[in-house]
C-alpha cells in the first residue's frame, strides 16, 4: 500500500544546508573530545592518586557520566543551569554535556591501559639507566597510547551520534538541522532518510581515518 | 527561589506513569534485544564468511546511525507508508532492534571464546552438533559474556529516555513537562538523575564484581 | 669490583636478607644457586637500587648504591640487569628495543645507538631479526634480545635473574650459550640460576643461599662436588 511520493529536490536544494549541520556535528564532536580528554587526564590521575580528595573528585565525576543518560546531562546544562539563570545556547549545552561523559569514560580507558602495562616494564627500563621522565616518554605512555587508541576512536564515533540529541534542545547540528528543515517542506522521510546516510557516511570516514593513521603510526605490531 | 517545594500528588502520579514507561520499554528491549542478539550472535559466530559480512553489514548500520534519527525515520516511513504505530510498539521494535546490535556482538564474542578442543572433545564423547550446542557452546560461551551483557543492558535504560522523540512518555519527557508547569527545574532533573544513577550504578558495581571474580 | 656488606632486606615484617656479604671482583663470574624465596633475587635488585635496603651497605666500583647523593640512574648504566621475563619493549622493533638506552640515555646519535645496539644483537645471535617486534619471536630469542639490550649500553657488571626459568627447555640452551659466550669475553657476572651444571661450568665462584643468609660459599667444586653443609647437600640432592 505504497501511496507516498518520494520528492527529492527539497533535500537537494538544502544539501549545502545539511551539509553546514553536519560540519556542526563534526566540530562539536571533536572540540568535545579535546577538551574532555585533557579533563580525563586529571580524572585518570585522580582516580589513582593517594589523596582522598582528588579520589573522591574524579570517581563522582566518573559515576556520574557513565550512569546518567546523555539526554539528562544535556538537560541539566540546558534547563538545570536556568534555574540559576545561567542560559547556555543549545550548543553549548549539548558541547558541555559531551565533554562531561567523554571526560568521564575517557578516564577510565586511560587508567584501564595505564594500569595494563605490567610494572616490569618500568622495572626493565629503569634497569637500563632511565630516569623516570625518560621511561615514561619512551616505554610506558607509548605502549599506553596503543591501548587507548581504539576506544578513543570508538568514543570520537559515539559523540558524533550523541551529538543528534541536539534535535531536542534546538541545536543546529545535522539532526536538528534535519528537523528544521523537514519542518518547512513536509519531505520528512527524505530528510530524515538523507541525515541517516550522511552519519553513516561520517562514521565510516572516521573509522577509516583512524585505521588509516594506525596502520602508519603503529606499523603492524601487535602490543 | 525555593529549590525544593514538594510536588502535587498529580505531579508525583504523573512522574510515576514516567517511570513506569521507561522500566516497560527497557525491559522489553533488553529482552527481546538479548534473545535477538543471541540468535544473531551464535549464527554470525557459526557461520561462514558470506553470511558473517551480510549480518555483519546489516548491524553496523545499525550501530551507525544514531539512535534518534532512527526512530524518526521508522515512525515517519511508516506513518507515510500508511501503519502508523502507537509510539510504545514503534518504539520498541527499534530500541530492540538496536539493543540487538550491541547484544550480537557480546554474544558473538562469547561464543568465539569456546575453545575448539572443547567442542571436539564434546563430539569425540558421542554428542550431536546440538547437543554440543546445548551442553558446551552455550554454557561456556554465555558464562563469560554477563559483564559485557549487563553493560549493553545498563545502555539501554539509559538510550530509553531518546523514545521520548517520537511520543513516547518515559521519564525525562515527563520531568520535561513538569517543569515547564511548575517551574523547578533543579529538583525535578536531580530526582530523575537520582533514579537512573541508583539503577546503574550498583548494577554496574555488581559488573564489575562478577568479572573480577571471573579472572581469578 | 662489587662489595655487598653485610645487608639486610625487609618486606614489611617478613626479613628476607639476613646479613649478605659477598665480593665480587672484576671478571669474575658469581653463581648464586638456593631455592625459592631464599631470597637471591631481592639481592639483585638491591645491587641496581631497584630494592632499597634496611641495613648494611652495597658498593660499586667504591660508590654506595643506596647512598641518598647517589644518582642511581648513573649508577645503573654500569649495572646491566636481565630478568627472568625479558620484558622486551613490545612497541619497538629489537633493534630499537637494544639502541633506546644509549640513545636516550647515553645521549648518542641514532646513528652510533643503532651501531652500537645492531653490534651486540648480532653477538648473541640475532643479527637477521633487527626489524622484527619481540612478541613474534621465541621466549629464548627474547631473552637474548634482553641480553643484548643490556649489553648495549657497556656495562663492566651484568646481573642475570633465573634468565632461563621461564623458557621451554629447548630454549634454555641458546641463552647459555650466549651466557658462556660473555663469560668468554670476560665480563663480570653475577648469575641467580637453578641451572647446577651450567654454574658448575662457568662460575668462579658459587655461592648457595639458604633462608636469607649465604649457607656455603666457595668454588664450584667446593660447594657443588664437595658441600660442606648440611643444608647445601640437603638441596644439591634434591635438584641433582
Amino acid at each position: 500500500m505504497n501511496n507516498y511520493e518520494f520528492h527529492w529536490n527539497v533535500v537537494f536544494d538544502a544539501f549545502p544546508q545539511l551539509l553546514a549541520g553536519a560540519f556542526t556535528t563534526l566540530h562539536v564532536s571533536v572540540l568535545s573530545m579535546l577538551v574532555g580528554i585533557v579533563i580525563a587526564v586529571l580524572l585518570a590521575l585522580g582516580k589513582m592518586s593517594n589523596s582522598k580528595v582528588f579520589y573522591h573528585i574524579a570517581n563522582v565525576w566518573v559515576e556520574i557520566a557513565r550512569n546518567t543518560p546523555a539526554l539528562f546531562l544535556i538537560y541539566m546544562a540546558y534547563f538545570g543551569l536556568g534555574a540559576y539563570g545561567i542560559h547556555l545556547s543549545p550548543y553549548f549545552a549539548v558541547f558541555s554535556a559531551l565533554v562531561f561523559i567523554n571526560a568521564g569514560y575517557l578516564a577510565e580507558t586511560f587508567r584501564g591501559g595505564f594500569q595494563s602495562i605490567p610494572t616490569t616494564q618500568y622495572s626493565a627500563a629503569k634497569s637500563l639507566g632511565m630516569n623516570n621522565i625518560k621511561v615514561y616518554r619512551y616505554v610506558i605512555l607509548p605502549q599506553m597510547f596503543r591501548r587507548i587508541y581504539h576506544p578513543m576512536t570508538n568514543q570520537f564515533v559515539w559523540s558524533i551520534l550523541m551529538s543528534s540529541l541536539g534535535i531536542l534542545v534546538g541545536m543546529d547540528e545535522l539532526s536538528g538541522e534535519t528537523q528544521r528543515l523537514q519542518s518547512t517542506s513536509f519531505r520528512t522521510l527524505e530528510f530524515f532518510m538523507v541525515a541517516a546516510v550522511m552519519y553513516f557516511v561520517m562514521t565510516k570516514l572516521v573509522l577509516f581515518i583512524s585505521s588509516l593513521i594506525a596502520k602508519r603510526v603503529f606499523k603492524g605490531e601487535i602490543s | 527561589m525555593n529549590l525544593f517545594t514538594p510536588l502535587s500528588w498529580n505531579d508525583t502520579g504523573f512522574i510515576l506513569t514516567g517511570i513506569l514507561n521507561t522500566v516497560y520499554i527497557s525491559v522489553v528491549a533488553i529482552i527481546v534485544g538479548s534473545l535477538l542478539g543471541l540468535l544473531v550472535g551464535f549464527i554470525r559466530a557459526e557461520s561462514n564468511k558470506s553470511v558473517n559480512m551480510f549480518l555483519g553489514a546489516f548491524l553496523d548500520i545499525l550501530r551507525s546511525v544514531p539512535l534518534i534519527i532512527q526512530l524518526i525515520l521508522f515512525t515517519t516511513f511508516i506513518g507515510a507508508m500508511g501503519y502508523p504505530l502507537d509510539p510504545f510498539v514503534a518504539g520498541s521494535i527499534i530500541l530492540s532492534l538496536y539493543t540487538m546490535a550491541f547484544m550480537s556482538e557480546v554474544f558473538r564474542s562469547g561464543f568465539d571464546s569456546v575453545p575448539e578442543n572443547m567442542v571436539k572433545a564434546a563430539r569425540s564423547l558421542g554428542m550431536t552438533y546440538m547437543q554440543t550446542v546445548r551442553y558446551v557452546r552455550v554454557p561456556i560461551g554465555m558464562r563469560a559474556v554477563f559483564p559485557s551483557w549487563l553493560g549493553v543492558a545498563l545502555s539501554v535504560i539509559k538510550d530509553s529516555a531518546l523514545v521520548s522523540v517520537i511520543g513516547y512518555m518515559e521519564l525525562l519527557r515527563t520531568a520535561e513537562q513538569l517543569i515547564s508547569r511548575t517551574q523547578q527545574p533543579l529538583m525535578i532533573l536531580i530526582g530523575v538523575g537520582l533514579f537512573y544513577f541508583m539503577i546503574s550504578y550498583p548494577l554496574s558495581r555488581y559488573g564489575k564484581y562478577v568479572e573480577r571474580k571471573m579472572e581469578i | 669490583m662489587i662489595e655487598i656488606k653485610g645487608v639486610h632486606k625487609s618486606f614489611g615484617d617478613l626479613e628476607v636478607l639476613k646479613g649478605i656479604d659477598l665480593t665480587v671482583k672484576r671478571g669474575e663470574v658469581v653463581s648464586i644457586i638456593g631455592a625459592s624465596g631464599s631470597g637471591k633475587s631481592t639481592l639483585l635488585y638491591c645491587i641496581n637500587a631497584i630494592e632499597s635496603i634496611n641495613g648494611g651497605n652495597i658498593l660499586v666500583d667504591g660508590v654506595d648504591v643506596h647512598d641518598k647523593n647517589t644518582d642511581k640512574n648513573k649508577l645503573r648504566e654500569n649495572l646491566g640487569m636481565v630478568f627472568q621475563q625479558w620484558n622486551s619493549f613490545p612497541h619497538l622493533t629489537v633493534l630499537e628495543n637494544a639502541a633506546l638506552a644509549p640513545q636516550v640515555v647515553k645521549g648518542f646519535s641514532k646513528e652510533k645507538a643503532e651501531a652500537i645496539a645492531k653490534k651486540e644483537l648480532i653477538h648473541v645471535g640475532l643479527g637477521d631479526k633487527l626489524d622484527e617486534y619481540p612478541t613474534k619471536m621465541s621466549g629464548g630469542q627474547q631473552q637474548r634480545l634482553a641480553i643484548a639490550r643490556a649489553l648495549a649500553m657497556d656495562p663492566p657488571y651484568m646481573l642475570f635473574d633465573e634468565v632461563t626459568s621461564a623458557l621451554d627447555p629447548e630454549l634454555v640452551g641458546e641463552v647459555l650459550d650466549t651466557l658462556r659466550l660473555l663469560r668468554d669475553d670476560g665480563m663480570t657476572m653475577i648469575c641467580v640460576t637453578h641451572e647446577i651444571a651450567f654454574a658448575k661450568e662457568v662460575s668462579d665462584k658459587v655461592a648457595f643461599f639458604h633462608k636469607g643468609l649465604i649457607e656455603e660459599i666457595g668454588t664450584p667444586q667446593e660447594v657443588l662436588d664437595n658441600p660442606q653443609k648440611e643444608r647445601t647437600q640437603q638441596f644439591l640432592s634434591k635438584v641433582l
